[in-house]
């Protein structure tokens, strides 16, 4: 009882060893390919197209020569760059949104939820998919996308949190000081309502990637030369590929795997180191 | 009664006007891209440019435009597809049945599987059971549809060769039930192993929270063995929460699915829906889209009635 988030977290060793892992996996997609000389764009010539793996190409070649390993690292670098930015756009644009609808109430409440609500009937992949053929493939407008369609998840938490506590007396008593409205957001609501979203971003850069990678496996996402893990186990999308060479597609598939539950990791420990009831396991 | 029913069309409301818009405005953000494709270099002439744009309509201004594709879409007609000039909602109500049986099975299976697992995981805490019920909604979270399905061909039609790993019927067309069933349990296990993880999570917490009522205690005070108070007293009280978290997951279902059709090259809305944005065929692209998210409001909206009338906390309390 009585301890500092942070130092509950740390004692929470499940969720610690998923914020090793990711950090450990970001470390390597960023210093990896320039520690060992790796191009992700170059044909090895000599290696030849679809090589075994060797001492000189870990996992191989692909269709065109490229070495895998490579492109693995660097499709990671896009992959988690999209995937955590996008995050951070949502949850920029959720939590004001949120916190406007929930404290003012009346007009505000009615259109930005009734957007949130728009929003969420579409299935997100549908509307990504139709998104992005819009404004064209490129990663930064894949993390547009995604960023823009992601808010409402965390609107709503937001929201939610405000409703209940915008009736509180601090809120009032604020109120009655002659506070501005920015003011009680910013200092009175705002750190009230926030624990549950710090949980709820690692989720949303989790599901980011998920439908970053689902895009560019489908064939309307990230494209060729640049690589990301969906678009690497497009390959297997061929038989021989699928059945035949396990280490092409295996690899970018374990890395989403991995990198997806250790974001879902640390946003349970999050959501057990902020909230002081859950001090010493599970409720 | 009424004054909750009221309400709740009225939110529905603008609701089909946001959605109806959104996709109208991404119909002609695209449809401007055709228009830009017939720019310079491309040998089209002024002439050539405004023959096109009057052919779709685009000649006309924007409200007009969107007045006149809402009133087709009220009264069932989505326009014509680019590529063969054939009418959408025609091609729509091919693909929906297939697609229904698709999410409809994967989601029964999902209930079946999720219901009976989250009341023994929450009677049982960190028993085995508890621990398969974590494992499931991990591999639902963390695995991505599409890798299960690879997956799930690299295994099953590959490797042991059981199942097929396309299509909906060998021949072609239908030739019997064994046939469809045996081309339907691939695509089906994977919508239902990628929605499972979710359902299993909120009947167990649901049920969790429901064992600290008092009226558990009072079944449990009056002698009724731990089977019935779970059974009759903690899964009936946890219903309402269950259903809200399938009702939710709707629109995450049927994108699931949307992806496993495509996969598994399976006749549905889903592989029309890419069909449609491979070829650029945008009246394609946007009646999908519609109808899709139509479909959630409608059931949203039918289900959020069920419960007023089922369950008057629900009526006053959010009335």
């Amino acid at each position: 009882m009585g301890r500092s988030p942070w130092a509950r977290f740390r004692a929470d060793r499940r969720a610690m060893v998923c914020l090793y892992l990711l950090c450990a996996e970001l470390l390597a997609v960023l210093l990896l390919p320039p520690l060992l000389g790796l191009e992700p764009n170059v044909s090895d010539l000599e290696a030849g197209f679809w090589a075994l793996p060797s001492a000189e190409h870990p996992l191989g070649t692909d269709d065109v020569g490229r070495d895998l390993l490579a492109r693995l690292l660097s499709g990671g670098q896009v992959s988690l760059f999209i995937g955590l930015s996008s995050a951070a756009i949502s949850t920029a644009l959720g939590v004001p949104l949120g916190l406007l609808a929930g404290y003012r109430r009346g007009a505000w409440e009615f259109w930005i939820m009734r957007l949130a609500d728009i929003f969420q009937t579409f299935p997100s992949i549908v509307l990504v998919l139709c998104l992005v053929t819009v404004v064209g493939p490129a990663a930064l407008n894949i993390v547009l996308v995604l960023g823009l369609l992601g808010w409402t998840g965390i609107a709503r938490l937001v929201y939610g949190n405000t409703l209940a506590v915008r009736e509180r007396e601090y809120v009032l008593a604020a109120r009655a000081l002659g506070a501005r409205t920015g003011t009680i957001l910013r200092r009175n609501i705002l750190p009230n309502v926030i624990s549950p979203v710090w949980c709820s971003i690692p989720l949303r850069a989790g599901r980011a990637i998920l439908s970053e990678s689902s895009l560019s496996f489908l064939g309307f996402g990230i494209r060729a030369p640049q690589a990301s893990w969906g678009s690497m186990i497009q390959y297997a999308s061929n038989l021989t590929v699928l059945t035949g060479r396990p280490w092409v597609w295996l690899p970018p598939g374990l890395c989403i795997i991995l990198t997806v539950l250790c974001l879902a990791g640390i946003g349970d420990g999050l959501r057990d180191a902020l909230d002081p009831r859950f001090d010493g396991g599970r409720p | 009664m009424g004054r909750y029913f009221r309400r709740r069309l009225l939110t529905a409301i603008p609701v089909f006007f946001g959605i109806t818009i959104l996709v109208f405005c991404m119909l002609n953000l695209a449809q401007g891209s055709i228009l830009d494709l017939m720019g310079e270099g491309s040998g089209a002439t002024d002439a050539d440019r405004s023959a096109l744009a009057a052919s779709l309509g685009l000649d006309q201004p924007l409200p007009q435009r969107y007045l006149s594709w809402l009133g087709g879409l009220l009264r069932g007609d989505l326009g014509n597809s680019y590529a063969n000039g054939k009418p959408v909602a025609g091609l729509i109500a091919q693909r929906v049945g297939p697609s229904l049986l698709l999410t409809g099975t994967g989601v029964a299976l999902a209930v079946a599987i999720a219901l009976p697992l989250g009341v023994l995981a929450a009677a049982q805490p960190r028993s085995g059971w508890d621990r398969t019920a974590s494992a499931l909604s991990l591999i639902s979270f963390g695995v991505p549809g599409f890798f299960l399905c690879l997956a799930g061909i690299f295994l099953f039609s590959v490797t042991l060769g059981w199942l097929p790993a396309n299509g909906m019927y060998a021949a072609g067309r239908f030739s019997g039930l064994a046939d469809l069933l045996r081309h339907l349990i691939l695509p089906a296990g994977v919508v239902c192993l990628s929605s499972v993880g979710e359902l299993v999570k909120q009947t167990r917490a649901a049920c969790l929270e429901t064992l600290g009522e008092d009226y558990i205690r009072t079944a449990r005070a009056k002698g009724l063995t731990e089977r019935a108070v779970m059974v009759r007293h903690a899964f009936r009280g946890s219903l309402i929460p269950v259903l809200t978290t399938i009702l939710s997951h709707i629109p995450h279902i049927l994108g699931g699915s949307v992806v496993v059709e495509q996969v598994f090259g399976w006749p549905g809305m889903g592989s029309l829906l890419f069909s449609g944005i491979s070829g650029r065929d945008y009246t394609v692209v946007m009646g999908v889209t519609v109808v899709i998210a139509l479909t959630v409001l409608l059931t949203n909206l039918l289900l959020d009635l069920v419960y007023g009338l089922v369950d008057p906390r629900v009526r006053y309390g959010k009335g």
